[in-house]
């Protein structure tokens, strides 16, 4: 059971109050038309799953309604950091696993042509 | 009751003088269907010690006799069925935890049919020979038949309780608590950690899982301040009942330790007192707790040796003996034989010789002992046998003989002769196990030490410490300083302050003691295989000789080793046993136990019942039933109701004498005859603002509205981005910047939630605002062909002539002398109005339509009726005849997607994907079954050549299906592959029955034809 920090209520609050919306800064391609259907596959639903820091988008559903990002340790379920939607934030902890190459912001477009990251196979 | 023996045993067990039992108040239980006596302040294990009753069970896999070896929540063998009543029936209580009460009713789980009558004999023996390790995962590869007839032996002998089927009569509750400390268990070190970290001013919760606070000083005979170590027990209690921060709670176990520092306590309140709670109490109550910091003060387990014939009753940890004796004034046995690898071993053998009963020896597996034992043994006259172990015990039921050998310096094999000791019970140490259970929950890896020869908790990133035997420091001084250190240490953390310690810390005598010695498993002349079963897993009946024919059979990781012999699974979760296991494990690999490594403890600590976890959340708690504005008159009318939801939504208004068939089909032919009222209050509705809602609106929904007048209402369809349909529903414009959305009943905070997210990630740029208003409106939906004529009559200012008051506008006005808003939209096809107003207006205006309505035949119909009207008129239903791979174009509702809209809303990328525009997907039409009497069942399989061979190849399946009285026939929907194209063509749906339906592939307005 977390205690998460909402941006927006400023107030650490029990998990009970929210609700996780999966992967954070999953932008919606500009121009969904341009996309090819691997792409577009690819947007909708291919997801990180890395061991170590990961972004997650969070919503305090049973609060201000308003959605979040939070950087979590999917090792130990540390939360190091909550930001809102449009803010940055960079890790100035010592983690106990390194955040994994390319779990910043995902720029899609660039993806499909990649081979599928390692972060499962971790 | 006749069937019941009084019990032929005194408490011939009992200690004249002594305990702490209260003996001006006798209690009489029932064990085994016979009555014994004890007295208040025993625990249930103590009770039956007391009478002389040594086997409490029999095995789970060789029904082998068991008797109590353990006094606390590390007890394995004593599980007790516990209840007078048949709604009070309690499984898996241990007797080593259970109070006693009057009137207590209990009985052994796995015995069968008696624990003194080996009926199993026969069994057990066969037993014995097919399930060794492995036996579920072997027996799987056995033939079915076989399975079946151990499962039937093996559940009916070795179930561990049942649970009651009535309704439980107790009550549950969750508490909720924020501190700064929480500190786990109140022995020494808890109590001083806990007086440490009070003293700061910190808010600090103390629990513990015991009737009485005091741990290992409950049966220890060290002082402290030179009194005994009880004294400074109740002092401390004092100082903490006495500060108003500090919640103290008894007969409580945190059983869960959760992430950032959450932690459940499963407090069990009156389990003293009876078998269900007195009036007005909660019989348990389950703690959520969030600490700032956490001390772990759980203490350790002793561990017992392991050797030939240990499970026989009379063997026992050493500790379990000092405390029968010096707590619950019970000797367990009349002669003892001691067998040590550490000097806390003698500690029972000198309690067993002080009330005077008899030790016959004190086995060392160790050549040099502390000289402080020595003496002890010594002055009393206690022969001490060194170097040498207690490699057998001989008896049946109970241990009458200890086969004793002297053993080389590491423990590996044994040297010399036997030496056969005559004695009733035999008393081991192995050493300590740190009770690291709770320090794992959260990922933590415990530590081996070979100095304390233990497991202490490892390294964490939550905010804990541990202080006393959980962390190594067996020494009661050492560890009380230790205490009291990390309780303001860790106050300090909680508070970001830098207090000093304020409290005394008391003072106790130093110990000369020698080292233990490392050893688990005793040698035995034969082999393991070859020698008597020699235990490790009481519960679970794992031998040495199992886990060493796993590892033989390549399980050599310790997780592979439970997972095959089951060692540690359970209720016991290996509290006695895994040490033991890892060290087995260890030496069959030729590898240290570090290496081995410990299998993980996952919450919870012990068995928490369902009561606790449920709490208040039963009933009509359990979860939040809605109800609509009109739902009175529903009940008064005698609705019968169906949840969609949490909704409770009129199902059908039966007339006396009415099945639902009937009331439906007069619903159905009224509403189309005459004028219908149904209750939609239920439907989602989302108020929403700014000047951007049309453009926002335009992106969400599959048509256009940028056009949509104020005063007009649209049909929209919502995707998802993978251009599958989602929820539908009307959207009105009530001006400019100003609409109203309404989704299905089911679907409303999802949609919610879905335009949230979108708004908040994607478009923050937009100005516009949502808000559910569902609950602020009833909503009163009137059809039929004299649906005007009767709203006429309460509606003076609207126009509702057919001219001015077109299909899908919507006007406002009063209706019934309320102010409303009506609407021109149908889901019957009917001449419809749907009167919304202010929901606490509801009530007023159903009934003045009934008032003006009955000259209309106005009839009230419920869910199943609309739905038989809907599809009539061959209207949808998301999430019934959709179901999250059906895109627009699959329902026929092309006409509902703009593909122009300048910008690519939300779904139509994913609607041209290849694959949703291939030919042959399964489509959306109607179904007249050949027969028009016959109504298939809806989810039934097409196919379109019944006579193909099986598996047949299916073409889609029903989704909605009814009989309609209006058109004298049944009709039904269905996803049929390439259904659109194949008008007029059968299909056939073979059904479970035998039978097989034809039906007819049609449109699905089946007034259109
Ligand atoms: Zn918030």
């Amino acid at each position: 059971m977390f205690l998460i920090y909402c941006p927006h209520c400023e107030e650490q609050r029990e998990e009970d109050e929210f609700h996780a919306s999966g992967q954070a800064h999953l932008a919606r391609p500009a121009d969904p038309d341009a996309c090819s259907d691997k792409e577009w596959g690819e947007f909708l639903y291919f997801r990180k799953n890395p061991r170590g820091l990961h972004r997650e988008l969070w919503q305090h559903t049973a609060g201000c309604r308003k959605y979040f990002n939070i950087a979590r340790d999917t090792v130990t379920y540390e939360i190091h950091g909550s930001y809102k939607v449009g803010e940055t934030y960079e890790p100035t902890f010592q983690s106990h696993t390194s955040e994994q190459p390319g779990s910043e912001q995902r720029d899609f477009k660039h993806h499909g042509s990649e081979q599928p990251s390692d972060d499962t196979a971790s | 009751m006749n069937n019941l023996r009084t019990g032929q045993f005194t408490q011939r067990n009992r200690l004249p003088a002594g305990g702490r039992i209260n003996r001006d108040e006798e209690i009489t239980f029932r064990y085994n269907n016979q009555y014994y006596r004890g007295f208040k302040g025993d625990t249930l294990a103590s009770a039956l010690i007391a009478n002389g009753v040594s086997v409490v069970g029999r095995s789970f896999k060789y029904s082998r006799p068991r008797g109590i070896m353990c006094a606390g929540v590390e007890e394995p063998n004593a599980i007790m069925q516990v209840g007078s009543t048949e709604a009070t029936q309690t499984p898996n209580v241990r007797a080593t935890e259970q109070p006693l009460f009057q009137g207590l009713v209990s009985s052994a789980v796995n015995g069968w049919p008696s624990v003194n009558v080996d009926a199993m004999s026969v069994v057990g023996k066969l037993g014995g020979d097919v399930m060794g390790p492995g036996f579920y995962y072997k027996t799987f590869m056995y033939p079915a038949s076989m399975w079946e007839t151990y499962e039937k032996f093996i559940r009916k002998a070795a179930g561990l309780g049942r649970c009651s089927t009535r309704i439980d009569p107790d009550r549950y509750d969750h508490m909720n608590h924020h501190v700064d400390v929480l500190v786990v268990g109140a022995g020494p070190a808890g109590l001083m950690a806990a007086l440490a970290a009070a003293g700061t001013g910190a808010r600090v919760m103390l629990a513990d899982e015991q009737t009485e606070v005091g741990g290992s000083l409950l049966f220890s005979t060290q002082e402290l301040n030179g009194k005994p170590g009880l004294d400074w027990v109740a002092t401390a209690c004092d100082a903490l009942d006495n500060n108003a921060n500090v919640i103290r709670l008894a007969h409580a176990t945190v059983t869960g330790y959760h992430d950032h520092n959450f932690l459940t306590i499963s407090e069990r309140r009156t389990h003293h007192l009876g078998d269900s709670a007195p009036a007005g109490q909660t019989r348990e109550r389950l703690h959520k707790v969030r600490a700032g910091v956490v001390i772990l003060a759980t203490g350790a387990h002793e561990r017992p040796l392991v050797f030939a014939n240990n499970d026989l009753p009379g063997c026992m940890v050493c500790s379990a003996v000092s405390h029968y004796i010096r707590r619950y004034a019970v000797v367990p046995g009349g002669s003892l034989v001691v067998m040590t690898a550490n000097d806390s071993g003698y500690q029972c053998a000198f309690d067993w010789f002080d009330v005077g009963r008899e030790v016959t020896a004190i086995v060392d597996t160790r050549a040099v002992a502390g000289s402080d034992v020595v003496e002890g043994a010594k002055s009393r006259g206690i022969t001490v046998i060194p170097a040498s172990a207690v490699v057998e015990v001989k008896g049946s039921k109970r241990v009458k003989r200890a086969v004793v050998y002297a053993i080389s310096e590491k423990g590996n094999f044994v040297k010399g002769d036997a030496r056969e000791l005559d004695c009733d019970t035999v008393a081991t140490s192995g050493g300590w196990s740190p009770a690291v259970h709770l320090s794992c929950h959260t990922g933590s890896r415990p530590v081996w030490r070979d100095d304390i020869i233990g497991f202490v908790p490892g390294a964490t990133h939550e905010n804990r410490f541990e202080v006393g035997s959980v962390a190594g420091e067996h020494d009661l001084s050492d560890a009380l300083k230790h205490a009291a250190k990390i309780g303001c240490q860790a106050a300090n953390k909680a508070l970001d302050a830098q207090h000093a310690n304020s409290v005394a810390i008391p003072q106790c005598d130093a110990v000369n003691s020698a080292a233990p010695m490392a050893i688990f498993h005793i040698p035995h002349p034969k082999a393991p295989s070859r020698a008597p079963k020699q235990f490790v897993d009481m519960q679970n009946d794992v031998t040495a000789s199992g886990i060493q024919m796993s590892t033989r059979e390549g399980f050599e990781s310790i997780e592979h080793v439970k997972r095959y012999t089951a060692m540690g699974f359970g209720t016991d979760q290996g509290k006695t046993g895994n040490v033991n296991g890892m060290a087995i494990v260890a030496n069959t690999l030729n590898q240290t136990i570090a290496e081995t490594g410990t299998t993980v403890f996952r919450p919870n600590y012990r068995p928490v019942t369902f009561g606790a976890v449920a709490g208040a959340h039963v009933k009509e708690l359990f979860d939040p039933k809605r109800f609509s504005a009109m739902h009175r008159w529903h009940l008064d009318n005698g609705a019968k109701f169906e949840t969609v939801g949490q909704w409770m939504r009129p199902w059908y208004f039966p007339r006396d004498g009415e099945n639902m068939h009937d009331a439906v089909n007069r619903e159905c032919l009224a509403t189309r005859n005459d004028v219908g009222i149904l209750d939609a209050s239920t439907l989602g509705k989302i108020d929403i603002q700014g000047k951007d809602t049309r453009e926002f609106l335009g992106r969400v929904y599959t048509n256009a509205w940028a056009k949509l007048a104020p005063g007009r209402c649209r049909y929209g369809l919502m995707c998802g981005e993978d251009g599958m349909v989602m929820d539908d529903g009307v959207t009105s414009c009530l001006a400019d910047n100003h609409f109203l959305m309404t989704t299905t009943t089911g679907g409303a905070a999802n949609v919610l939630n879905w335009l949230e997210i979108y708004h908040q990630t994607e478009w923050p740029e937009m100005d516009v605002y949502f808000n559910s208003v569902t609950d602020h409106w009833a909503t009163l939906s009137i059809a039929g062909p004299k649906s005007a004529s009767l709203l006429k009559e309460l509606c003076t200012d609207i126009d509702l002539s057919e001219d001015s008051f077109k299909f899908m506008d919507w006007r406002s006005g009063n209706v019934a002398g309320v102010p409303a808003r009506v609407y021109r939209i149908s889901f019957t096809g009917e001449h419809s109005f749907e009167i919304n107003v202010a929901a606490h207006y509801g009530l007023h205006v159903w009934k003045a339509l009934f008032e003006h309505g009955v000259k209309y035949n106005l009839t009230p119909y419920g869910t199943e009726s609309m739905h038989v009207l809907r599809a009539e008129k061959g209207f949808l239903i998301v999430g019934q005849d959709t179901d999250g791979s059906v895109t627009p174009e699959d329902l026929n509702h092309g006409w509902a997607v703009s593909y122009n809209k300048p910008y690519s809303f939300i779904g139509k990328r994913g609607m041209r994907r290849e694959d949703c525009l291939r030919p042959n997907r399964k489509q959306l039409v109607a179904l007249a079954t050949k027969e028009p009497d016959v109504v298939l069942p809806e989810g039934a399989q097409a196919v379109r050549n019944p006579r193909q061979s099986i598996p047949m190849t299916m073409v889609g399946h029903i989704t909605s299906s009814y009989y309609s009285a209006n058109l004298g026939r049944s009709i039904a929907m269905g996803l049929i592959r390439d259904g659109i194209n194949r008008m007029g063509e059968s299909v056939y749906f073979p059904l479970a029955d035998g039978r097989t339906i034809e039906a007819t592939i049609v449109g699905t307005d089946w007034f259109a034809e």
